[in-house]
This record gives C-alpha cells, structure tokens and sequence, in this order.
C-alpha cells in the first residue's frame, strides 16, 4: 500500500513533467507506438481478413498461423529482430505488429461470416457485383466485430510497448526498466499505473467507436429473433475478448 | 419466354439436383414450380438469372441463351424475391428499394421518388420509407421485397417461396395482392411453392416436380385436378380426399357441395357454361 501511495505522488510530483523523459513525452511516445503498430497491423491484416471472409477460402491457414503467432512470446521476437536490425524502432514495432495481427485478422473475417447468408445472397441475385457485396454489404455489416478485433489489438499493444523501452525506444516502458535497475519500485508502479490509465482510456474510446459504427438498422434488429442462422461455419473465438 | 432444354445439375459430390429437365415458360404469365424440398425446384429458379449454372443443356430468354449473358448484367433486369425477403439490414426501405436502379446508374433523387411509387403499388405505406427493415412485420418485409424486384421495371420476376415464412393470413393478402399487381403489371413470374393451394391459385401454368426435378405433371390447375397424370400427382394435390374431393348433395331441392368427410364446402348455383350465358339458372 506504501508503494502504491509513493506511486501515485511519483506521479503527481510536478519535477516528472517536464524534458524528454517527462511524463507527457514517454505517454506521447507509447500512443504514437500503439497507433503505429495499429495502422501498420491493420493494413496488413484487413485485407487478408476481408479476402478470406468474402471468398471462404484460406480460413483454415490462417486460424492455425495466426494461432502459432498468437504462442510466440513478444519479448522474444523483439530480441531476435533487434538482434538483426539492431537499436532503434524498427525491432519494437515489428514485434508489436506480429502481436496485433491475429486479433484485427480474425475481426476482419469474423466479421464477415456473421453477415446472414440470406443477405449476401440476396444482394448477389439483385446484380451486385462481387465488388459490391463487399463494399456495401460485408464491410458495414460486419464493422463491428472489425473494430473489436482492433480494440482488442489496441489493448494488447499500449500495454506490451512497454517493451520499446527495452531496447532503448523510450516509451512509459522507461519507466519500469530504469526502477528496476534501481530497485525504485514506486517509480515502476507508476510506469505501470500510466500505462493503465492510457489503456483505460483507449477502451472507453474504442467502445464509443464501436458503438458509433454499428449500422443504425442492425441496432434496430437486436432483441429479434435472427430468421436464419448466420454461415454454417463456426465463428472462431469472439475477438472482443481476446487479450483481456 | 423462358425455355429450359435438357437442363441438368450435378454437383461434384456426385448428387444430381436435376436431371433432364425441359420447360417452357411462356411470358405474362405465372409459373408455378412446386414440389416438396429436395425437388430442385429453387435450383431450376436460379438457373433463370444464373445464380446456378446448369451442368449440361441450357436456359434460354427470348431465344438468348443466358450462359453467354454476363451474370450481373442479366440479374440487374430480372427481378428477385426471396423468402425472409434478403433486404439489406443496414439499409433504410426506401434504399432498399433503390437499391438495383442505383446500381444501373439512376440519379438517386430519380431512384427513391421510384421507389416511393413502387411502396404505393404493392400496398405498403409512404410513412414506412424512412425505417429499417427490422422494423417492419414479416408481411411489409415481403412487400418491400416484392418492390425492390419491381424496381427495374423487369419483365421477368422470380419468386423464392416468397410467402413461405409469413402466417397464413397475411399469405392470402400477399397473394391476393400478386394476383391483382399480376392482373395490372402482366409480368413473366416464374413462382416457386412447396404449397398446391398456392400454386393452384396464383399460376397459370403449374409445374409439378418429382424428386430430381422430374417433371410429374405440366399444365393449368384445372388440366391436373381434372386428369391426373399418375398417383404421385393425384397424391400430392390430394384429389382423392378431403377438400378436393367434392360431392353434390341435394338438400332442400338444393344442390350443396360436400367435401370428402361430408362438410359441406358451397352451393351449386350452375355450371360455367351457364354463368358464361348470363347467370344461374338461364
């Protein structure tokens, strides 16, 4: 409890603010880190994701790579990366893209195999173009389960950034690695509660944001009953849940 | 017209969903398709608009045989019902509606004032334009549905069983209200039922299917209740029972109709050929 109390004035404490290793940097560096890593794993992952949802094909693949990447400790894959491209921000943001990838995946095609085969189907048999029911159907109506795939992504990366700081990337990882050192516990514990309180406030807005981009029809058909089941194939997990 | 020759449909599996199938369809007129599931009776419909591509033999259009049509193109002017009515959730009914001249490339303005017509004509209120298709009862959502294959403006109109999910009573209105949008619009419908009754009622030309799409019995509703082909037709409209089966009793110097268990079903007030000639009993 001491230490908790000596975290919180650690932070609080005005002389933190200020220069290169103030609080308000290190909080910068470990979001522009987490948005990074996000715009890097979405590119990279949305697109696998919506062509396996839209064609059905490669699902097997992808669960069991994205599974086996899923296994692979982050702090190993910084090390070995760093090793190769040596210090600096390359090796920290590869290891977090690998981290953030299985989660946006498995968003991305989740979200397309909950869209009724009904809809789809209908929306083929009227003229829309492969294209189309893409564009129009799949990817709003599967929106959603997308953004709980990043939000759970988002969630792992500011909290796992922390690790930049282990191969000198600055970060509230700063924070840990210099207290450990100096067997300064109140100043960890205060790396660690911002780094909470960043991941806190992250969540509050991806719910919002998840909230905001479910179709205003779909929120009108909760509470009824669904006429026909969603595709026959199992959806894998429920990718709001991971890394909590 | 719509003319199936020598269609077949294999699957990879082995299994075959039609074999040998050949039908005419001719225009401004309904169709029925009925059967029990597993007749391929919804397959047979979605060869028309190519959604499932024979495996030999041909469907053709007005001469044109559909396999050389791009797909979508195709699709685009052939209207589509289905049953659970396949609108898009996320999309208001009036968008909905629109949704196939839009993709043509009608201004969006020339698209919903359209669609706002075509609620009119299938019965469905202006006020409901505006809401999402979760919001309606099963019944609007098949009117919606019914619209939204209009919206082109198609000479051919397939329908998937699109009153299968409704409660009866609601059926009947919807039926009742095909025959009159029939009566006025004189599309091709091409109509897909598992249910005789409905088949009887709303087409012209009925089409009974064996299973594997073996055609049992062609011809109008009056043509098969009259002359059965086989027991299995004879069986599957219930000509020999029941409701069908009807006896003219005399009662009070009338002539009243009774069903197979005795119920009486009606009044003989003549025969068409009097009521042709000016009324009963002239």
């Amino acid at each position: 409890m001491n230490y908790f109390v000596g975290a919180i004035r650690w932070v609080l404490d005005p002389a933190h603010y200020p220069g290169p290793n103030g609080i308000p940097v290190r909080m910068a560096e470990q979001l522009w880190y987490t948005a990074l890593t996000l715009v890097i794993a979405c590119a990279i992952a949305i697109p696998i994701g919506y062509a396996i949802g839209h064609t059905g094909r490669g699902r097997a693949v992808a669960v069991s790579v994205t599974g086996g990447v899923r296994a692979l400790p982050t702090l190993g894959v910084l090390t070995l990366v760093a090793l190769w491209t040596g210090i600096g921000l390359q090796a920290p943001i590869v290891s977090f893209v690998v981290l953030a990838i299985p989660s946006i995946l498995a968003g991305a095609y989740a979200g397309f195999e909950a869209v009724d085969r009904n809809v789809v189907d209908a929306a083929r048999a009227v003229g829309m173009t492969g294209w189309q029911v893409l564009a129009r159907v799949e990817v709003p109506l599967g929106l959603p389960l997308l953004i709980g795939g990043i939000r759970a992504a988002a969630l792992q990366v500011v909290a796992t950034a922390t690790l930049a700081a282990y191969v000198g990337s600055g970060g509230l990882g700063g924070y840990l690695f210099a207290g450990l050192q100096t067997r300064d516990y109140e100043q960890m514990l205060a790396g660690a509660l911002l780094v909470v309180v960043l991941a806190l406030v992250l969540e509050g807005l991806f719910a919002l944001v998840q909230r905001l981009v479910v179709p205003r029809g779909v929120v009108a058909q909760r509470g009824n009953v669904r006429t026909r089941p969603s595709r026959s194939r199992p959806v894998m997990g429920d990718p709001i849940e991971e890394g909590k | 017209m719509i003319e199936f020759r020598h269609v077949s449909k294999r699957y990879p599996d082995g299994t075959s969903a039609v074999e040998d199938f050949s039908v005419v369809i001719p225009s401004r007129e309904t169709t029925v398709l009925v059967g029990s599931s597993g007749c391929g009776k919804t397959t047979l419909l979605r060869m028309i608009n190519r959604m499932v591509d024979p495996s030999s033999g041909s469907v053709a259009i007005d001469g044109e045989d559909v396999a050389h049509v791009d797909p979508v193109r195709l699709r685009r002017r052939i209207g589509y019902v289905m049953q659970n009515s396949g609108l898009l959730p996320h999309r208001k009914v009036i968008d909905n509606i629109a949704t196939v001249p839009m993709l043509n490339g009608v201004p969006r303005a020339q698209a919903r004032a359209r669609a706002l017509e075509l609620m009119d004509t299938v019965g469905l209120d202006r006020s409901l334009a505006d809401r999402y298709p979760a919001q309606l009862s099963g019944g609007q959502q098949q009117r919606v549905g019914v619209a939204r294959g209009l919206a082109v403006d198609p000479n051919i109109l397939l329908m998937d069983e699109p009153f299968g999910a409704v409660d009866p009573i609601v059926r009947a209105d919807l039926q009742r209200e095909l025959l009159r949008l029939q009566r006025d619009l004189g599309k091709t419908v091409v109509f897909v039922t598992h249910d005789i009754d409905e088949a009887f009622l709303l087409g012209h030309q009925v089409v009974i299917l064996q299973k594997g799409g073996v055609v049992a019995q062609r011809g109008t509703p009056r043509e098969i209740l009259a002359r059965p082909a086989n027991e299995f037709v004879a069986s599957f409209i219930g000509a020999d029972r029941g409701k069908r089966a009807l006896r003219v009793a005399r009662a009070d110097g009338v002539d009243v109709v009774v069903d197979g268990d005795g119920r009486p079903a009606g009044v003989l007030v003549g025969t068409e050929e009097d009521a042709a000639a000016g009324g009963p009993g002239s």
